[in-house]
């Protein structure tokens, strides 16, 4: 029995498929699925759900800053709202989008596995994911406010005495749910691509999506377990009398900042791998060319995941408590992966055939906004500057270009990539491209501007400034951005809804892909493939659509099937 | 399993490398601790994979010329439908809960962990399809 | 001949780009790429190495921004066509030179970052004035070695008074949270730790009030943890620091 067949005979066994055999429907599928398909989905829709709520708070904060003494929102709220914002967008969004929505979903069609390793463990980390959010939010529903210590929780300032109330606790706790659940999701990617490829898929002819969600996955299981005992310490910390952190006890808060970084900054690699990877995987289809130097693209991913264990002090540089060159060394040479990853994404469309559909041009976007920020990078990177801009809005335009930029261009490249394989249906082009007209000049309207303010001294985190600081314009201008990329939703929104409402069929494979999602229907069924095409090289179904161009005519780039199987 | 290994491998040997270097240069002792259990996460799959390489038969997903036809037999059974991970999911919350409530949400919580626990064991055990 | 000419005239529209974007960094008061000059030496010493990090950046970003725009127009696929392009793989050479270009610039990098940084780092063993910084929530207490101190009261933001050109050494905790003393003027920035003590140098160079603020977030009021410092010669600090001391 080959896997194909054993894959129709599971599907009739268990009647799986939502609609064929009176599986079952609507909320009670939703609960009990254990279908990396619809788990993927949901994580998907309900990280997307978050972002539209953390951004809307962004767009309060940024209402705040229009002028320099505001009264739109108290103090304790602002604070509460940046908090939440940051945290949503990095544990509730960025993340649980990109290795809980795309991965699940997409791994296990891109190595021609059935479902992921552990379906029910799959399912528990989503369950996680969601009441871990709903933990955060409710945060605002108590009586003292959600948490307002930002969301890198900088002991002694989460203490009890400090940061009373319920808020913080719901906070600690919705970050140890959300950790479990990526720790979860972490072990079942790596078991799955390691374990479940299809005959003649290498490791070495894995699509980079993949080997992106591999390298992830390894950093979540070094980063997470440390968050997590952090998170344990402190709650410690405020409610058993521990004095991990607390001075007079004996304990360090800079320990704090040591622990949540050495988490922190492999979580930033955690953020952007998954999406550099869609990138990779959009670029060589809509340029109709194989990636550009593969070996060294997964070099550079592993020496990005092997160095960003190494770096976590650079956000600790004013501290005055570490050894500056160090850190500084290792977090400069991060920079050449990152840089090798960029040239290979442009040699990978020179001399290609770029067809500018709304994917591709958000990855254009991605490129834009990422080599800005990763420049800004650089020079945080060096102590003496970071002493200057450190914890202005000159990091805040950074971070936001690095991380924002990829999961917001990058997310959306992929989730407008795989829209078709997820529902079966087409957007709406004119929207789509839209929509990345009106986030790319927003976006940049934003966080520009916000390299200025930064460089003039205005602190992040702060809610009032001084008309003195010259930056009430330059603030204005990126509240108008800010607001330009928040109206791009609705775009977006109005894209689905129509698409929904007034479906366009997009057929199995319309954007003549090269990886193995593409080799079964749009939606995939139970189990996901009834045939698979023969794996010859790292563009299966490449080489199967064009046999003149196939990769294994590349000396190096794969075996020539023998013919009994083309014609099979 | 060969690049499985490697790549685990790999990075706990840099780790390790990097753990060195800063134990001598920074002579402080929370990193490197940090540092030190990073290599194990690396090093310790790396043996597990290296291990299991050198005992199972070569794997039809290893060969460049593998045809899809060769991989026989059952790859696992996978559940379609089942309700016990969402009980566990909601056991662990209220049991989390518990954190910040008291005691009482624990009582819910654990209780539904442990049915959901033993649900999915004997899920498994009779086959794993429901 | 002619290529002789050419090259003159490339060269001349160098020079023009080169003057409208000096006059575009002078133009932009007194800072350097958005970025202050430094009122102190050690700011100074940032800016320089500000200035070159960001030189070494728009040239590495204008490359591969061009070779960015040069293939997505040269490349971009005309109405009509339907080629498969050449489905190169590699190219070893290319990868190599984009490989050690970068590694190569980030260690040059590297050398002038240490320069600069220990620099600024430097803690003088004898210096001209003595200060110690304590923050707390929400302010800041200014204790100069001969017993004068000045503390934040109400809303009135606490100011610090530094001679020019004499080295003042710098001791600063913090009483509860983390804080971040933070002179945007000075280039500077430093946490104020409770349980840690930190030491650094300021050498103000340039007589002036400039605006100082707590740069990590501590709680409530930390938008308004402001606080000046002014510079002044080293014989008006001298006398200040009697008149301070006297009432």
């Amino acid at each position: 029995m080959t896997i194909a067949d054993e894959r129709k005979d599971l599907s009739h066994d268990e009647g799986g498929h939502e609609h064929d055999h009176g599986g079952p429907k609507g909320i009670y599928l939703w609960l009990t699925s254990t279908d990396h398909k619809v788990i993927g989905k949901s994580y998907m829709y309900t990280s997307l759900v978050f972002m539209l709520i953390a951004g809307a708070m962004a767009m309060i904060i940024r209402a705040q800053l229009t002028g320099p003494n505001n009264h739109l929102v108290s103090q304790q709220t602002y604070n509460e709202l940046f908090t939440i914002h940051g945290s949503m967008m990095l544990y509730l969004f960025a993340g649980p989008f990109a290795f809980g929505g795309f991965a699940n979903y997409i791994l296990p069609l891109q190595i021609g596995a059935p479902d992921m390793a552990f379906p029910r463990l799959n399912a528990l980390s989503y369950w996680l994911f969601l009441t871990g959010g709903v933990t955060m939010l409710s945060g605002f529903f108590t009586s003292g406010g959600a948490a307002a210590f930002g969301w890198v929780s900088y002991a002694p300032l989460s203490s009890y005495s400090n940061a009373p109330g319920a808020g913080p606790d719901l906070w600690i706790v919705a970050i140890v749910l959300t950790g479990f659940s990526g720790i979860f999701t972490a072990v079942n990617l790596i078991t799955t691509a390691f374990y479940l490829r299809a005959p003649g898929l290498t490791m070495f002819r894995l699509p980079i999506f993949t080997w992106n969600m591999i390298v992830t996955g390894m950093l979540i299981l070094i980063a997470f377990p440390i968050l997590t005992a952090a998170m344990i310490m402190l709650y410690a910390d405020r409610h058993f009398g521990a004095h991990f952190f607390t001075v007079s006890g004996g304990g360090s808060p800079v320990m704090w900042q040591n622990l949540f970084w050495f988490f922190g900054h492999p979580e930033v690699y955690i953020l952007a791998l998954p999406y550099f990877g869609i990138v990779t995987e959009v670029i060589p289809v809509f340029s109709r060319k194989p990636v550009f130097g593969y070996k060294g693209l997964v070099f550079a991913t592993l020496s990005i995941g092997a160095l960003s264990t190494g770096v976590w002090a650079h956000h600790m540089f004013t501290t005055g408590t570490v050894l500056l060159p160090f850190f500084s060394a290792l977090s400069l040479l991060i920079a050449v992966p990152t840089g090798v990853k960029v040239f290979t994404w442009i040699a990978t469309m020179w001399g290609g055939d770029i067809e500018f559909k709304t994917p591709m041009l958000f990855v254009v976007g991605f490129l834009v906004t990422f080599v800005m920020g990763g420049v800004t990078g650089v020079m945080l990177a060096a102590p003496p500057i970071d002493f200057a801009v450190h914890d202005t809005y000159f990091v805040v335009a950074h971070f936001h270009q690095v991380l924002a930029g990829t999961a917001v261009f990058g997310g959306f490249s992929g989730f407008f990539y795989w829209y078709p394989k997820l529902t079966g249906r087409m957007y709406r082009e004119g929207l789509g491209k839209l929509q990345f007209w009106m986030a790319f000049v927003g976006f940049s309207l934003t966080f520009f501007p916000q390299y200025i303010i930064g460089l003039r001294g205005m602190p992040r985190r702060v809610p009032v400034y001084l008309v003195s600081d010259h930056v009430t314009f330059l603030n204005q201008l990126s509240t108008v951005g800010a607001f330009l990329t928040g109206a791009s939703f609705v775009v977006w929104l109005i894209n689905m809804l129509i698409s929904w409402k007034r479906p366009v069929a997009a057929g199995d494979n319309p954007w003549d892909g090269h990886t193995l999602e593409w080799a079964t229907s749009s939606p995939p069924p139970h189990h996901n493939f009834v045939t698979l095409p023969p794996i010859r090289s790292a563009r299966p179904l490449w080489d199967a659509n064009h046999p003149e161009h196939a990769d294994y005519k590349s000396p190096g780039h794969g075996v020539e099937f023998r013919d009994e199987e083309v014609n099979k | 399993m060969k690049v499985e290994y490697r790549i685990y491998m790999g990075i706990g040997v840099f780790v390790l490398l990097i753990t060195a270097v800063y134990f001598f240069w920074a002579k402080e002792y929370g990193g490197v601790t940090m540092l030190f259990g990073v290599a194990g996460l690396g090093i310790m799959p790396a043996l597990y994979f290296g291990w299991w390489r050198k005992r199972m038969d070569p794997r039809p997903e290893d060969s460049e010329t593998a045809t899809i036809a060769e991989s026989k037999g059952v790859i696992g059974a996978f559940p379609s439908n089942t309700i016990w991970p969402f009980v566990l999911g909601m056991g662990a919350f209220l049991s989390a809960l518990s954190l910040v409530f008291g005691e009482w949400t624990l009582v819910i919580g654990g209780a539904l962990l442990i049915f959901g626990a033993a649900s999915v064991t004997l899920e498994s055990r009779r086959g794993g399809v429901i | 001949m002619s290529s002789f000419k050419f090259v003159k005239e490339r060269h001349r529209s160098i020079e023009g780009l080169a003057l409208v974007g000096l006059a575009l960094v002078l133009s932009s008061c007194s800072n350097a790429f958005g970025g202050y000059r430094g009122a102190t030496t050690q700011g100074q010493s940032e800016a320089s190495l500000y200035q070159g990090f960001m030189i070494t950046g728009i040239v590495v970003a204008g490359i591969t921004f061009l070779g960015l725009f040069y293939v997505l127009v040269k490349y971009r696929r005309r109405k009509g066509t339907n080629k498969i392009p050449k489905q190169r793989h590699s190219n070893l050479p290319v990868e190599v030179i984009y490989t050690v270009i970068p590694v190569l610039i980030v260690i040059g990098l590297f050398v002038f970052t240490v320069r600069s940084e220990n620099k600024i780092t430097q803690v003088s063993s004898n210096p001209n004035v003595s200060v110690d910084i304590t923050a707390f929530q929400w302010g800041w207490r200014f204790t100069y070695s001969n017993g004068v101190s000045i503390v934040s009261q109400g809303a009135n933001y606490p100011q610090l008074v530094l001679p020019s050109n004499e080295t003042t050494k710098v001791t600063l905790v913090s009483q509860d949270v983390v804080h971040g003393f933070y002179v945007p003027a000075f280039n500077f920035s430093r946490y104020a730790l409770p349980g840690v003590t930190n030491y650094f140098d300021l050498t103000p160079t340039t007589t002036g009030t400039y605006v100082g603020r707590c740069s990590a977030l501590c709680g409530l009021y930390h938008g308004e943890m402001l606080f000046s410092v002014r510079v002044v010669t080293p014989s008006q600090f001298k006398s200040w620091l009697t008149q301070q001391k006297a009432a």
